[in-house]
């Protein structure tokens, strides 16, 4: 465990001298900047787009992040051949793979976290320069508790994405990686439409192999709650709970065929 | 570093000289959209559409203003129900979207492309997709009522828009005043008849003054013919003192509140009087 939290606090500085935090800076811009001249676009919808603009561009943000530093993980290492010099340490594969994926991981809290912290502070000045009648009107609080939810689940969306960065890191290079990786996040959005080809198609073998895939592929389209929650419509707890709970399996799933392509790499 | 600024203000230099020379008016101004199936839309959108959907209500407004200001009428908002129509596929719950939409819709050209049925099937789409909220039947009866004058339709809207949770008491009185307008009186007294039970007193009195006015109306409606059989002597004004005279009224009638209806004296029409308390009368058809 101990070796698991060295190589984690190591790989999120790394990403320190990356300068990953000065995504953060780009951010808190993007949304001020936005924030005035929404204002001035928009028939008194800014608190609403600047929700939609700041949810997604935590999304993008965090994918960057995940897809470019992910699909480095492991690779890098091999590349500049530290990756003797760790092996030949007390430090299991298993403990590695694992130890790269929590430090991007804590990366990633991090970013999402002061993200999260810059759009409320920009919702809070918006909400308190508006009048009450203007506020009423809104859907929903512009500081509302709900955006929470939306955040959480794209947090584990770009866990997600962070261990299938990391699985082919473990075998590929960083240009097919990010390429594999991007292409899965965006399969991944149409996962839905494989679960009812059987609506389109007769042929049993191809709504089986149509399943089979859905289930395969990571269902990203169900992380999405960002519309409902911008609208203040609920979002059910059950909900929520089932598609982290789907998240966290399939990340304990690609970790495990991470360790495992990974231990039986051969870097003589 | 010098070179690159050097660089780079030659190239600036260099737009605005051409710019100046060769005007690209037309092509700046030419209005594009080059993705309109909502469908497509919303997958080339990923999981981005409720942002997308705010880029297109931007786009929906910048052309609205921009043909609203335009004095070129070509255009005549050619644009307008795509890009709405894209904006609320591809966020739903945008209201605003719909209901300003509707009015930009159903506005007559300068104000707008004069399409009150778009206006119309936009709310439609909106009450698709969130079918309890009350805004988008009322958005319907007003443009039932505004745009095609059809009191009738307004008065149905407007009652179904008072069947919806949360909708406020007054779109009832609203959907009577419609049907009085068009001149359904029966219909409107049933329903202010209903109002007289609701638990709100505010509402129970605008049901029974409405009830008066409508009783002041009929009594109106009912004079009319008979003060038209007994018109003053040539040169003469109609009044009251002339009616009484020929034994056609023994007095002169009051309305409910106890106020003299007056007589317009070159017309001879009835009137509530302004010192009454069912003044301003509601404005009305020919009774049904």
């Amino acid at each position: 465990m101990r070796a698991i939290s060295w190589i984690a606090v190591n790989v999120f500085k790394e990403s320190v001298r990356d300068r990953v935090p000065y995504n953060l800076a780009l951010f808190a811009v993007l949304l001020i900047a936005s924030s005035f001249l929404i204002g001035q676009l928009t028939a008194g919808q800014d608190v609403k787009i600047i929700k939609d603009l700041g949810l997604a561009a935590i999304v993008v943000f965090g994918l960057f992040i995940a897809i470019f530093i992910g699909i480095g993980l492991v690779s890098k290492e091999v590349e500049r051949r530290s990756i003797y010099s760790l092996l030949s340490k007390p430090i299991g594969r298993p403990q590695f793979v694992v130890g790269k994926y929590a430090g991007l991981v804590l990366t990633l809290a991090v970013n999402v976290g002061v993200m999260t912290v810059a759009l409320y502070a920009v919702l809070g000045c918006l909400t308190y320069l508006q009048t009450p009648a203007a506020r009423a009107a809104w859907d929903a609080p512009g500081v509302d508790p709900r955006l929470l939810e939306a955040i959480g689940l794209i947090f584990v969306e770009l866990m997600i994405v962070t261990a299938i960065a990391l699985f082919f890191s473990t075998f590929s290079t960083p240009l097919l990686a990010a390429a594999l990786t991007f292409g899965l996040f965006i399969v991944g959005h149409f996962n839905t439409d494989l679960k009812n080809f059987d609506k389109i198609v007769d042929s049993r073998p191809a709504i089986w192999v149509a399943r089979a895939v859905y289930h395969t592929v990571p269902d990203f389209s169900a992380f999405d709650i960002k519309t409902e929650v911008v609208h203040g419509l609920p979002v059910a707890a059950g909900y929520l709970s089932a598609t982290a709970g789907y998240g966290f399996a399939y990340i304990s799933a690609l970790l495990v065929v991470s360790v495992l392509v990974f231990a039986r790499r051969d870097f003589k | 570093m010098a070179v690159a600024v050097a660089a780079f203000a030659t190239a600036v230099t260099l737009q605005v000289v051409r710019d100046r020379a060769y005007s690209r008016e037309e092509a700046q101004n030419r209005a594009f959209l080059y993705v309109q199936s909502p469908a497509v839309l919303r997958r080339i959108a990923l999981s981005f559409d409720a942002l997308a959907a705010d880029v297109y209500w931007i786009r929906a407004l910048q052309h609205y203003g921009g043909d609203r200001l335009s004095r070129d009428g070509r255009e005549r908002y050619r644009l307008l129900y795509p890009l709405l129509d894209l904006t609320t596929s591809l966020d739903p719950y945008f209201t605003i979207a719909y209901r300003f939409g509707a009015i930009f819709l159903s506005e007559g050209y300068p104000g707008g492309p004069g399409r009150p049925d778009l206006a119309v099937a936009l709310l439609k789409k909106g009450i698709a997709a969130q079918s309890d909220n009350w805004r988008y039947y009322h958005d319907i009866a007003f443009v039932h009522y505004w745009q095609l004058h059809d009191t009738k339709t307004a008065a149905e809207w407007f009652r179904l828009a008072q069947q919806q949770p949360g909708a406020p008491g007054w779109l009832e009185p609203v959907a009577a005043s419609m049907l009085i307008e068009g001149g359904d009186r029966q219909s409107a007294r049933v329903i202010l008849q209903q109002i007289l039970n609701s638990p709100e007193e505010w509402l129970q009195q605008m049901a029974r003054r409405a009830l008066l006015q409508l009783d002041a109306l009929d009594l109106i409606d009912r004079a009319r013919p008979v003060i038209v059989r007994n018109p003053p002597p040539a040169g003469t004004p109609y009044s009251w003192q002339w009616l009484i005279q020929r034994g056609v009224v023994s007095r002169i009638p009051e309305d409910e509140t106890g106020v003299p209806f007056e007589i317009d004296p070159s017309t001879g029409a009835l009137t509530v009087s302004p010192r009454s308390q069912l003044f301003p009368m509601p404005r009305t058809g020919p009774p049904q």
